[in-house]
């Protein structure tokens, strides 16, 4: 089997260690795949369902799930975007940056379930703010949280309700998602790399730097 | 960014931040709940020394919409007119513990002034004949939803020149953003010293108002006349002042004849039948109520970048 190591892009990794990779493109492409099975079975079916993303990787990954969720049920489910940068617990403690879309499909969240989608699950913290940000579009059914990694060390009791994959961490370890269509690379991975990432704050992919 | 005092403080990416912040906080003005929890606990003063409807308004109505608290102190009915200076009144003010002094003034320079003495982010909401960057800003904002980027755009800023804040922080902007800036007005209404920056900034001058609408400009930005500032006689009857730089039924129909896409501006209060025709104010390609419905918008904006991120030393 490749090791993935070798055709990794250089990441904004300061330390000299390098990124050591945890999920190649297959892994992400299977883990999605039981997720939106997943999400099928616990919902009995896919009617009612709004997946909504939280800028930028997760909009892509509900993107890719609502492509699932069409090869597996037949059925288009709406994809949203839910920014939830005014909604941060955190904004003191850095530099403001202008806030990402907010885009709900036409028929809006009230009464359907909705999946929140994220790349990394880690505080909370986001989760927290997106469910605030949530409950000031509509009152949804219910609200289900699907991350591809959840690397521990929970700040909140948030748990989420489909896991890509569970990626014990360290504090001092950064988890990098990085996926064809938002980030300048070839193929989908998750690596691990030394150098703390501030609790809860998705890096910026580097079409937004 | 501790303070926004002049258009001239923001770099082409300032301006490119807050109008893709504005995008989004237009977004929140068509929701059901119009809130953001983003300024808690944070206080916005709004000093207003000189009348105002809608920037007064739209301050507050930014303010309320991102929970911060505002409160409104006019000229009329404060302290000021017992007599006392804008300096205590300020020093007052800032004493409260207050995050935010957005101010209007009468005196060119009082915005910069008054950040000199507080601790609190200070906003120009308008000094005297100096500046007016929120609208400059909005300005911009409104034009680039109809005409997308102003990169290499033209826009002819037409009128009194002269006592107009609205026109200087616009040139300085629509520079930043790149468009190409004409400014139309009789010799009686360039400021003075403007030909040095003309040249320096690359303006354009003229008195020619008709030929600068058959040359089909992208958008027109009409000033209004502000005869509370004017003691002599800058043009003899307001009857000449609209033959001679007024947006006439006619002038309308020049530039749509020179470009059927060009927008018409104007910052409001318009003085109908002056300096711009009911006929232009109210066609299809006037912007005047986008104008109006950008100022929350952009205004939100920029009290989130003054005041939401961490604290920057003044």
């Amino acid at each position: 089997m490749p090791r993935a190591d070798d055709t990794l892009p250089p990441g904004p990794s300061p330390d000299p260690a390098a990124p050591r990779t945890v999920m190649s493109e297959p892994d992400v492409a299977r883990a999605l795949r039981r997720i939106a099975h997943e999400i099928v079975e616990r919902n009995r079916g896919a009617s009612e369902l709004v997946l909504v993303g939280i800028p930028t990787r997760g909009v892509e990954l509900a993107k890719r799930l609502a492509a699932l969720l069409a090869e597996i049920e037949g059925t288009h489910v709406p994809v949203g975007e839910l920014d939830i940068t005014m909604f941060r617990d955190d904004l003191r403690h850095q530099p403001t940056r202008a806030p990402m879309k907010t885009r709900l499909p036409a028929g809006g969240v009230d009464d359907r379930v909705v999946v929140l989608v994220d790349d990394v699950l880690y505080s909370g913290r986001t989760i927290r703010a997106a469910l605030d940000a949530l409950s000031d579009l509509g009152r949804p059914r219910a609200v289900r949280l699907a991350a591809l990694v959840d690397r521990g060390h929970r700040e909140l009791p948030i748990r989420a309700d489909h896991v890509g994959k569970n990626l014990p961490t360290a504090h001092s370890e950064r988890v990098m998602v990085r996926l064809v269509g938002v980030d300048d690379v070839t193929g989908d991975s998750v690596s691990i790399a030394l150098g703390e990432t501030l609790a809860g704050r998705p890096s910026t992919p580097e079409a937004l730097r | 960014m501790k303070h926004l005092l002049s258009s001239a403080d923001l770099t082409r990416d300032d301006v490119r931040m807050l109008l893709a912040t504005a995008a989004e906080m237009h977004e929140v003005q068509h929701r059901d709940v119009k809130k953001l929890p983003t300024l808690r606990g944070r206080t916005i003063i709004n000093l207003f020394f000189e009348d105002s409807t809608r920037t007064r308004s739209s301050f507050e109505i930014a303010g309320k919409w991102m929970s911060a608290d505002t409160i409104n102190i006019t000229g009329k009915g404060s302290s000021t007119s017992k007599g006392e200076s804008l300096r205590d009144t300020v020093m007052t003010i800032d004493a409260m513990s207050v995050d935010c002094v957005v101010i209007r003034h009468m005196a060119s320079g009082s915005a910069h002034q008054v950040s000199q003495w507080v601790d609190a982010s200070v906003v120009n909401a308008g000094d005297g004949t100096h500046e007016h960057p929120t609208q400059a800003l909005l300005d911009a904002y409104t034009m680039e939803q109809r005409l997308g980027s102003l990169e290499g755009r033209r826009v002819a800023i037409v009128g009194d020149l002269t006592h107009s804040r609205v026109f200087r922080s616009n040139a300085i902007t629509l520079r930043t953003l790149g468009a190409h800036v004409t400014l139309v007005a009789p010799p009686t209404l360039m400021p003075s010293g403007i030909t040095a920056w003309a040249a320096a900034d690359g303006l354009e001058l003229t008195d020619d108002l008709d030929a600068v609408l058959a040359s089909g400009p992208d958008a027109v930005m009409m000033l209004r006349v502000q005869r509370e500032r004017m003691s002599g006689g800058f043009f003899p009857t307001p009857r000449e002042y609209t033959v001679g730089f007024g947006l006439t039924r006619e002038r309308l129909r020049a530039l749509t004849a020179a470009n059927p896409e060009a927008v018409i501006c104007h910052p409001g209060p318009m003085n109908r039948g002056l300096e711009i025709s009911a006929d232009a104010a109210d066609a299809a390609q006037s912007l005047v109520l986008d104008q109006v419905s950008a100022g929350v918008a952009v205004r939100m904006a920029v009290l989130y970048h003054l005041l939401a991120g961490e604290e920057v030393a003044a």
